[in-house]
């Protein structure tokens, strides 16, 4: 029974079981089978609901326990203590000295029946037992005590020498281990000691010698003598057991500091070329986070993480480059240093994509430093970087992109040759699929064609505020074991970074021009906030390549045109609204969609409310040739439209729902660039309950998403006042031909890729007589 | 807490014994055995016995053709484990007289329940090899 609850019990069975259990436990009748089994069941029901030991009785109970003879129950006993403890020590202080006594009792050899001795010791699994419950308690009070489990300790240190049977040697070092664990604070001559550990033969003891050494980095004096070891610990970083090579990795991490960084952070990169690729990874974000946070100047900083990159470009992620590019930023002196060192990784054959990203943004910011050199003027720099750009993924294209408008900028006197095959770039990515890369491309052309005005917009980067490092982050987050996360802990602790400083200063152009139109991608560093490190990454690519705000093409750009009409209203109210709506991001669309149907006046409000949804009236319209545009109480508006190839007639029905008379009607019409709109004249009044109809011609010129806005406003006690969007769009415009099967299938087959191309099957609802085609 | 789970696994890959002491469904299981066990086949004799294993450690040993592995949380004193397995194959080695892999295959219930005396809920429960097989002698004089 003990068994199966021992196993497999839960919650409900932990507060039913648990009385009997421990009266089953203390008894002294029961048979030391039964007893041996009820502590563990007890232990299990106790890590399912803690509150099933109460406290207070059960301490005397298990310093009782602790009493006992039979070493088996005592085994189970001690499990069961190491849980309670751990979770709470001061109640069972009084078990402390028990403890102690019993381990006195093994480590003497004391009347231990021979069954449990093993090869010579004493119940090694009791003993390890007893000193992990020992680890929870943090010191002695009772003198005698202490004395008594010192010269345990101390014999156990200096007695356990490496024997020639590996059994017992393994044995008699468990235990001797775990008294380390145990006196770590204490003695320092487990320092010594585990020193001469990582130079054994035998590998066991190696890994653990290595692993523990990794644990007493947290008590502080002891990191010199560690420090000494370090010879030693780099040649194990080249052991060919993986767990070793694991360990002095994690103890290297830990143990570095200023003094010995450069050493330790230059081995690391040797390594990583012969490392596999299991710890690849690890390797090269440690080194990273080392380097930054030790380097003894700056530019050595940017050396070695533009060795990383080259070595093992696939397992450096982008937050190291995000790093090293923050750093250059806000350094200065190192901008310079910066390119040059980019330019030479880019005369490579073969460099990895995060070099060329790297190289590119920092050779685009900052090549016009080196102008002056030779096999540095932008033409070269711009044709090296150019090299690589058929051996890049859609990834980098975008920050090619850039680099490119940024060299152009940067030209003086500009050269046309150089500006010719940049334009021609731009214009031959204008029509790429990729979102991304064809917004680059059409918005850096536009740009570039106004010349002197690019000097705004173009400048370089400001420098970033100071956040905490994404790497250590990063760090923390990959699964680390417990020696592994004392280094961690260590690390987290030495967060003020004494050589390089992140300063924040106000963007050195000042705040960015605001354009009249409207569309302005207002820079959203604020809001990038390493609160999960991935977040970081896709927020910090962001904000690092598409800060420079950008005022949108009016007419030619077919992105901007949802927001065109803003661009058509007076300049008073446009200003005020895109900062409104315009939340950088996606949400800015569809917002200002439904709220342009019915823009608010800024001085005037409107306290008549419109019946039903402008935005789908409106969409309606678009789809069917009549119905209601608007209607509030007062009045409806409705409207009958009539096509013919690029001209139309709306008619609007303007229909007084009151019993007294709309004064002051007024009907503007805002016409778009693309559409030519005539609206016949507009009566003053409209009489109560009557219907006026104004013809409205159109005529479109040419294609356009633009919409035509109508300004309605009347007096009905209030002032009301709408802006309308007219339903003349593009595909009232558009005549339909008829195609045969045979011409259409060809043509649809060589439209390729998505989206361009969409198949659905639609259903038939209800089954229709087909009519032959004709 | 302590120990996750003990295999015993021929050199071919193939699983004699497995006990789990938390719950893995059995296609995990069968993932977990492949991936550690080719870990640990694969290494040679000068190497360390442990091996890191996603967020826990694998304490190994090869007797003969048969592997034992022992998966147990990282905090684990891992020469005691190890130790632990040779105090098993002792166990079983005085029940069953020169043990090899076809008595574990042939009496697998009985290695269990030696497994079972010996380790409950993860915990070393009982180490003196007279009270681990004291109740299966009785049962098999029962029997």
């Amino acid at each position: 029974m003990f068994q199966t609850v021992g196993n497999i019990g839960g919650r409900e069975f932990a507060e039913s079981l648990a009385p009997d259990v421990q009266k089953l436990l203390i008894s002294s009748s029961c048979r030391p089978l039964v007893r041996k089994k009820a502590a563990l069941c007890l232990l299990r029901l106790y890590r399912k609901n803690p509150d099933v030991v109460n406290v207070d009785g059960w301490s005397d109970r298990m310093a009782q326990l602790l009493d006992e003879r039979d070493l088996g129950v005592l085994t189970s006993s001690m499990s069961l203590l190491v849980a309670l403890v751990a979770n709470n020590h001061d109640a069972y202080w009084s078990c402390l000295p028990k403890c102690v006594k019993a381990l006195e009792r093994l480590a003497r050899n004391q009347d231990i029946p021979q069954e449990y001795t093993y090869y010579g010791i004493p119940s090694p699994w009791l003993q390890v037992k007893t000193m992990r419950v020992l680890q929870y308690f943090p010191t002695i009070e009772d003198p005698n005590t202490r004395r008594s489990l010192f010269e345990v300790l101390q014999r156990i240190l200096m007695g356990t020498d490496v024997v020639k049977n590996v059994n017992k040697n393994n044995a008699s070092h468990a235990v001797l281990f775990e008294a380390l664990a145990l006196v770590k604070r204490i003695m320092s001559q487990c320092v010594a000691l585990l020193g001469k550990f990582i130079a054994v033969r035998e590998p066991n003891i190696r890994y653990l010698g290595l692993e523990n050494m990794t644990r007493m980095l947290m008590v502080t004096d002891v990191q010199d003598i560690i420090k000494r070891h370090q010879a030693q610990i780099i040649t194990s970083l080249k052991d060919p057991d993986i767990s070793i090579r694991r360990r002095a990795l994690d103890l290297l991490y830990g143990m570095c500091d200023v003094s010995n960084t450069k050493d330790i952070v230059e081995e690391l990169l040797q390594y990583l070329s012969t490392a596999d690729f299991a710890m690849r990874e690890e390797l090269s974000l440690k080194a990273a986070i080392l380097a930054e946070k030790f380097a003894p100047d700056l530019s050595w900083y940017v050396d070695v993480i533009l060795q990383l990159i080259d070595k093992a470009g696939d397992f450096v992620s982008d937050d190291i480059w995000f790093r090293v590019v923050q750093f250059v930023t806000n350094n200065e002196d190192l901008q310079p240093y910066a390119a040059v060192k980019a330019r030479e990784y880019l005369d490579k054959p073969a460099i990895h994509e995060t070099m060329v990203k790297v190289s590119a943004y920092i050779l685009g910011e900052y090549s016009h430093l080196l102008a002056r050199r030779p096999g540095c003027s932008p033409k070269e720099i711009f044709s090296i970087i150019h090299e690589k750009l058929p051996t890049v993924s859609t990834s980098t294209i975008p920050i090619l992109l850039s680099t490119y408008a940024k060299i152009l900028m940067h030209t003086q006197p500009s050269d046309p040759e150089l500006q010719n095959q940049i334009w021609a770039i731009f214009r031959k990515y204008e029509s790429c699929i990729d979102a991304e890369i064809q917004q680059r491309a059409v918005e850096y052309f536009a740009l570039s064609s106004k010349g002197a005005a690019l000097m705004d917009i173009m400048a370089e980067m400001p420098k970033f505020p100071e956040r905490q490092s994404a790497l250590i982050k990063k760090a923390e987050d990959t699964e680390a074991d417990t020696a592994e996360q004392s280094a961690l802990k260590l690390r987290a602790q030495q967060q003020t970074s004494n050589a390089l400083v992140v300063t924040d200063q106000r963007p050195a152009n000042g705040t960015p021009p605001v354009s009249e139109l409207g569309l302005v991608k207002v820079p959203s560093m604020s809001n990038v906030d390493h609160s999960s490190a991935d977040h970081g990454v896709t927020q910090g690519n962001g904000t690092l390549t598409v800060v420079d705000p950008q005022p949108p093409e009016p007419s030619a750009d077919l992105l901007g045109d949802l927001l065109g009409p803003l661009a058509i209203e007076g300049p008073p109210g446009s200003a005020a609204q895109p900062e409104r709506k315009l939340v950088p991001g996606t949400e800015g669309v569809p917002n200002a969609n439904d709220a342009l149907a019915i823009a608010p006046v800024g001085e005037e409000t409107n306290t008549v409310q419109p019946i039903g949804n402008i935005a789908e009236r409106f969409q309606a319209l678009c789809l069917k040739d009549s119905g209601v545009l608007y209607e509030d109480p007062y009045i409806q508006i409705g409207i009958k439209a009539d096509w013919r190839a690029h001209q139309g007639r709306l008619v609007l029905f303007l229909g007084n729902k009151n019993t007294s008379p709309l004064v002051s009607v007024q009907a503007l019409i805002l016409p778009p660039s693309h559409l030519k709109m005539e609206l016949s004249l507009v009566p003053d009044t409209i009489p109560p309950r009557a219907q006026v109809q104004c013809p409205l011609e159109v005529i479109n010129l040419r294609p356009s998403r633009d919409v035509g806005v109508l300004d309605f406003s009347y007096k009905f006690g209030t002032h009301v006042n709408v802006k309308l969007r007219l339903p003349a769009v593009l595909n009232k415009f558009l005549q339909p031909i008829s195609v045969s099967a045979e011409e259409f299938f060809p043509q649809w087959r060589s439209i390729s890729g998505p989206p361009l191309k969409l198949q659905e099957v639609a259903k038939l609802v209800a089954s229709v007589a087909l009519k032959r085609q004709s | 807490m302590g120990i996750r789970f003990i295999l015993m696994v021929n050199k071919h890959g193939q699983t004699r014994l497995a006990q789990y002491y938390e719950y893995l469904t059995i296609e995990e299981r069968r993932a977990l055995e492949g991936e550690i066990v080719r870990k640990c086949l694969a290494r040679n004799e000068q190497q360390c016995s442990f091996v890191e294993h996603r967020n826990y450690k694998i304490v190994y040993r090869r007797y003969a053709s048969l592997f034992f592995l022992v998966g147990v949380d990282n905090d684990e004193n891992e020469l005691a484990i190890l130790e632990f397995i040779h105090l098993l194959v002792e166990t079983m080695d005085r029940h069953f007289g020169n043990v090899c892999e076809l008595d574990i295959m042939f009496h697998l219930e009985k290695a269990h329940f030696m497994l079972e005396e010996m380790v409950m809920n993860g915990c070393i429960v009982e180490t003196s090899k007279s009270n681990i097989l004291a109740p299966i002698q009785l049962m098999d004089k029962a029997s």
